[in-house]
């Protein structure tokens, strides 16, 4: 990410853009979630979305993922117009979704988890007809996938309920990695995690964008942003305050455009300019 | 002196079968085999073992349905009852002259009915099961009160008692309603275990909203399993039939008690999500051992259902402690 020459910093990459948004508004009666918001997200990095609590992220990150229809504007995956009526919708499309409060079944074995709901079949006979899953398949698969992203558990048939918090997560972010086609979502992946774990678990997703998957990454730990996030999306009052790069500006910049305390230039076009003037 | 690490492979040996499901279960059975063959030279006569197999027949296929519901997290008090539609209904229609095939075949959709109903309101309206079943319960016993006059009558139609032929392997009588519980435990066996439906349904017992996450359509799911349950209550019927050529609106009283027991016992989890059919056949085993052993000894069928109570609560109090808390 090249700094900008003189004051203000602006962080561009015309590296081609994965998923975008355009003036996304949501109100719930008198109450506005989302005030005109756009997003962008380029191919191969991790964009942070910060914002205080009830500026918009999670309602952002809702109609990302199709889980919340926003009133008006548009979302654009790989140029497309794409219109989400539920989750299921945006997970077809390869926009995968890791929950903060572990979503996984934790009776159930490490293999199981990764293709839950996905599961395959044998070929065959024993696939069409008895309908009968394909175990080893999906172990070895599930392995594999593992290996790849160096993220090391025991056994792929032990239950996740054996393994550490971090693990467990590490095996939500593994799914979202194994089925994602276009982006990751993550939406507070390290909330419920001890430090070390944290540590794991940011490994895991500089894995996955080493394979070329984008990954937005909402999280309130600033420094957990600093050390991962290429750009960091800002919300503030159910809109972009403004795009800055981690090289660029510091923690403080960072949360001083979250509360305002900082004003920022309103981007001409679609600059992402930031500049502050405190 | 024993080097760490055969003691630590040791250790995780003994761990495994430990943690192995069905050993616990199958521990409990010996044992209980163990002291009722001490105290009765009777009990492991071939003949009484023949009786026990029978006797375990409906409430272990009872128990096949009551294990698919308890792994959604649910409950089934209305299992007794809907098995008792079931042989009612089907011996009401034979007596009164229809086609005993047709008679049977129009009893096992009646109770299959009840499990649309049941499923229904629990995965349409997310009603608690357990009031939804206690519901059912209440409104199958008092209708069929009604309609068979508060009385029990015979059931003599050949079909309809089918169930209850026999044949004889080394001395050990096997009637076709043990065989027909055994196929079905091996079926529903290879459902949850082979199939992409069987994984769901644990996953839906384990957790429901990581389940609805990942796209698997959680109330079609919980519906199909109290279907399937409520069907195979109904071959419970027919197999009732076959064992006793009578049809009784006060029959199986104690189903609810043993069935959920069988379960329990079992290693299935009350929580969901967790423990398997080879589980609940050991656990039919040991309620059936538990009633054949002290009616041999002479006991009351009512200690054996104090006994049989006391036993489930220990079987929850241990799942509890073991796995509730996490």
């Amino acid at each position: 990410m090249a700094a900008a020459a003189s004051g203000a910093p602006v962080v561009t990459a015309p590296a081609g853009v994965i998923l975008e948004a355009r003036n996304l508004v949501k109100r719930y009666g008198h109450v506005t979630a989302l005030d005109g918001v756009d997003f962008e997200l380029r191919s191969g990095e991790i964009l942070a979305v910060v914002g205080d609590n009830g500026a918009g992220k999670s309602s952002l990150i809702k109609a990302l993922t199709g889980a919340l229809i926003p009133d008006s504007g548009e979302i654009l995956l790989d140029g497309q117009p794409v219109h989400f009526k539920g989750p299921l919708d945006a997970r077809k499309l390869g926009i995968e979704t890791v929950y903060q409060d572990l979503a996984v079944a934790a009776a159930l074995d490490i293999s199981s988890n990764l293709f839950l709901g996905r599961e395959r079949r044998r070929p065959g006979f024993l696939g069409n007809v008895l309908r009968m899953l394909d175990k080893k398949g999906m172990r070895a698969e599930a392995e594999r996938s593992m290996a790849d992203l160096k993220f090391h558990l025991p056994s792929i048939g032990s239950a996740v309920e054996s393994l550490s918090g971090g693990q467990r997560q590490g095996v939500a972010v593994a799914r979202a990695a194994l089925f994602a086609k276009k982006l990751a979502i993550m939406d507070e992946p390290t909330a419920a995690l001890g430090v070390r774990e944290t540590g794991q678990v940011l490994d895991l997703i500089r894995a996955i964008r080493q394979r070329g998957l984008p990954v937005v990454l909402i999280s309130h730990n600033m420094p957990n942003v600093f050390e991962i996030a290429d750009r960091i999306h800002i919300m503030r009052l159910g809109r972009r305050a403004a795009v800055v790069s981690p090289k660029t500006h510091t923690m403080a910049d960072v949360v001083a455009i979250m509360t305002g305390a900082a004003k920022v230039e309103e981007p001409a076009s679609s600059g992402l300019r930031a500049s502050i003037t405190t | 002196m024993n080097s760490p690490s055969a003691l630590s492979s040791g250790r995780s040996i003994a761990k495994k079968v430990i943690g192995t499901p069905s050993v616990g279960p199958l521990l409990v059975l010996l044992a209980f085999g163990v002291i009722f063959s001490l105290t009765n030279p009777r009990f492991l006569a071939t003949q009484n073992l023949s009786i026990i197999l029978q006797q375990t027949v409906i409430i272990g296929t009872l128990a096949i349905g009551q294990t698919l519901i308890i792994l959604t997290a649910g409950i089934d008090l209305a299992v007794g009852a809907i098995c008792v539609l079931g042989t009612i209904l089907a011996g009401k229609l034979a007596n009164s002259g229809y086609d005993p095939v047709l008679a049977m075949a129009l009893a096992v959709l009646a109770c299959t009915a009840a499990g649309v109903a049941a499923g229904g309101l629990i995965a349409g309206l997310r009603l608690p099961p357990f009031i939804v079943t206690l519901g059912i319960l209440g409104i199958i016993t008092a209708a069929l009160r009604l309609i068979s006059a508060g009385g029990a009558f015979s059931v003599t139609d050949a079909f309809l008692g089918w169930t209850g032929n026999t044949i004889r392997l080394n001395g050990f009588i096997l009637t076709y309603g043990v065989i027909i519980m055994l196929l079905l435990y091996g079926l529903i066996w290879f459902l949850l275990n082979q199939t992409q439906w069987g994984r769901h349904v644990y996953a839906v017992g384990n957790n429901p909203e990581a389940a609805r996450l990942v796209g698997i359509p959680v109330g079609r799911l919980l519906l199909s399993v109290y279907v399937l349950a409520a069907f195979i209550y109904g071959i419970a019927a027919w197999l009732a039939l076959g064992r006793i050529p009578n049809a009784d609106p006060n029959a199986l009283q104690t189903a609810n008690l043993d069935s959920i027991t069988a379960v329990v016992i079992g290693g299935t989890s009350l929580f969901g999500g967790r423990g398997g059919l080879l589980g609940t056949l050991i656990g039919a085993l040991i309620v059936g051992v538990l009633r054949n052993g002290l009616t041999l000894a002479g006991i009351d069928p009512l200690w054996q259902d104090l006994i049989t109570g006391i036993l489930v609560i220990v079987a929850v109090a241990l799942d509890q402690l073991t796995r509730g808390k996490r």
